[in-house]
């Protein structure tokens, strides 16, 4: 990271939707720091105009997600000292979005895609009011750990290189988000079916956004695998349509649990 | 900025003009490594195995060895040119091929359609993507939405199937504890211990571990259940598979190399390459 002189060279892209270039910054190399310190110190003395997001500068906010050194990281959280040594450090743009400016993209892909999932759907209330045990409350909690910070959505092949992809595909958020409500005891909604439709299929568990997460989820394991084999259960699997067709036992719509 | 409709809904979807660096990757640590190393190895897995599987001898150390160990490729043993004392389960009267060509296919599919492998695959073969951040090998990609890949979903019938030949295999495993000799022709055994027994124990084990660890199996287990506090003797098998669950990549190697060391330790012995040493009690 730093030179003999304590220096350390950020290779940082400048540009907007028009095009754009890395452009290198040579900073004194200060103990302690992140890269979004350096960051805002090229701000502060060299790119006064240089955009980056940023909020809570503590890893919970989910704002300064960039690619750092070509993997996607959150620059709060990403210590100038786990960086290789005398290299510079690349900081460009999220890829999977358009890019406004500089490091600054244009994430509402994400927030268009939230909005085609209907929200939490609870059956009528029983007498004395809805209940969960503790264990089913637990159950849920890895997924609302969440910060939106999109790098899962980022880092996903599905859209990260196949543009058109992104209007039949919701991503990994969205996937743990269809976890969520699905492993919710209260939740009606047959969401395998959502998912189903919303792209499951096409995610091909490599794994990339579990190993960006910064909130540490174990998405593919624990959100989209268990989903992934819960739309088998709902449309592939002809023994557990042959046991649906002689129980009878079906899982209701959110429309017939609200009638009763 | 330019929308398209969501194919669904029918919500507007962004699709702006990607900026930022036209470059597969601006990675420049050794992403390359992992998938070069998945391929060797499961190419020379494959290689070794296919030649295993067609050679259709010395897979069986029976009495003439002081031993009774078999091969986890060529068990159970049900064609018709199966040795004797081979442990058969029945004998296919028509299949005079390799008595391995009618078992691999099994253990194949389930380690073809397994979660952990599909990843290997999937990046190092594929190209899909071969790392995280790193482009895509291929111009359009539909995932496994489409034959033949949505027949990955058949996965859960491989793992009820390698249940079964977990079995089998321990059988042969507990089988790999005698060792049989015969006097005045008749056959008697001692109850011992040889290398060869502890190779196909820990085989047998480690298939196990794979097996119990797999995605699918955690499913039947209790991930599929809607709440865990209705169905509390499920939350506690799946609580007992979910450890084993986060291991399954450990499990997919090391079940996949013990099943080869097995393979080629049974041969080595019963071709009289090497002795297996061993006691009895």
């Amino acid at each position: 990271m730093a030179d003999a002189e304590d220096k350390v060279t950020m290779r940082v892209w400048r540009g907007d939707e028009n095009g754009g270039e890395f452009t290198d910054y040579v900073m004194p190399a200060v103990e302690g720091e992140v890269v979004l310190d350096v960051v805002h110190r090229i701000q502060a003395s060299e790119a006064p105009d240089l955009a980056c997001r940023w909020n809570c500068k503590a890893g919970k906010c989910g704002s300064c997600s960039a690619e750092i050194n070509g993997l996607p990281r959150l620059m709060c959280m990403t210590r100038m000292d786990t960086l290789p040594e005398g290299q510079p450090v690349t900081v460009a743009p999220m890829k999977t979005f358009p890019v406004i400016r500089d490091l600054v993209t244009d994430v509402s892909f994400n927030y268009e895609v939230a909005r085609t999932i209907p929200a939490f759907e609870p059956g009528p209330e029983p007498e004395g009011g809805y209940r969960m045990m503790q264990v089913d409350v637990e159950r849920g909690q890895e997924f609302r750990k969440c910060i939106e910070c999109f790098m899962c959505q980022n880092v996903c092949h599905v859209i990260r290189d196949h543009e058109d992809n992104k209007p039949k595909y919701a991503g990994p958020r969205f996937f743990i988000r269809f976890a969520e409500l699905e492993m919710h005891p209260l939740d009606v909604n047959d969401r395998r079916e959502l998912a189903h439709d919303k792209g499951l299929g096409m995610c091909n568990i490599t794994k990339c956004c579990t190993e960006v997460c910064p909130e540490h989820i174990k998405i593919t394991d624990n959100g989209i695998i268990p989903m992934k084999e819960r739309v088998v259960d709902a449309r592939y699997d002809p023994v557990a349509w042959l046991g649906r067709k002689l129980t009878g036992r079906r899982k209701k719509t959110a429309e017939e649990a609200a009638a009763g | 900025m330019t929308t398209t409709a969501d194919s669904v809904t029918g919500t507007p979807v962004a699709i702006g003009t990607r900026g930022g660096p036209d470059q597969p990757t601006l990675r420049k640590d050794t992403w390359w490594v992992e998938p070069v190393v998945t391929v060797a190895v499961l190419t020379a897995f494959v290689v070794y195995s296919t030649w295993a599987a067609f050679v259709g001898k010395d897979y069986y150390a029976g009495t003439a060895f002081g031993r009774d160990l078999i091969s986890p490729f060529y068990s159970p043993c049900i064609a018709n040119s199966c040795v004797p004392g081979s442990h058969s389960f029945g004998t296919l009267p028509f299949w005079n091929y390799s008595p391995a060509l009618l078992i691999l296919i099994f253990p194949l599919g389930f380690r073809l359609t397994c979660y952990y492998y599909r990843k290997a695959y999937y990046r190092s073969f594929w190209w899909s993507p071969p790392a995280c951040a790193v482009a895509d090998g291929h111009r359009s990609y539909s995932g496994e939405t489409r034959f033949p890949l949505i027949l990955q979903n058949i996965h859960r019938y491989f793992f009820w199937i390698l249940l079964i030949f977990n079995c089998i295999l321990t059988y042969d495993a507990v089988l790999a504890f005698r060792q049989p000799y015969v006097v005045n022709g008749v056959e008697h055994s001692h109850i011992g211990i040889s290398v060869g027994t502890v190779v196909l124990v820990a085989n047998a084990a480690f298939l196990w571990l794979y097996s119990l660890s797999c995605h699918a199996c955690r499913h039947f287990c209790g991930g599929q259940v809607k709440s865990f506090a209705k169905h509390p003797t499920r939350h506690k098998l799946w609580k007992f598979v979910t450890p084993l669950n986060a291991r399954h990549m450990r499990f997919a190697w090391i079940s996949l190399f013990g099943v080869a060391i097995a393979d080629l330790y049974v041969r080595l012995v019963a071709s009289g390459t090497i002795h297996d040493p061993g006691f009895h009690f």
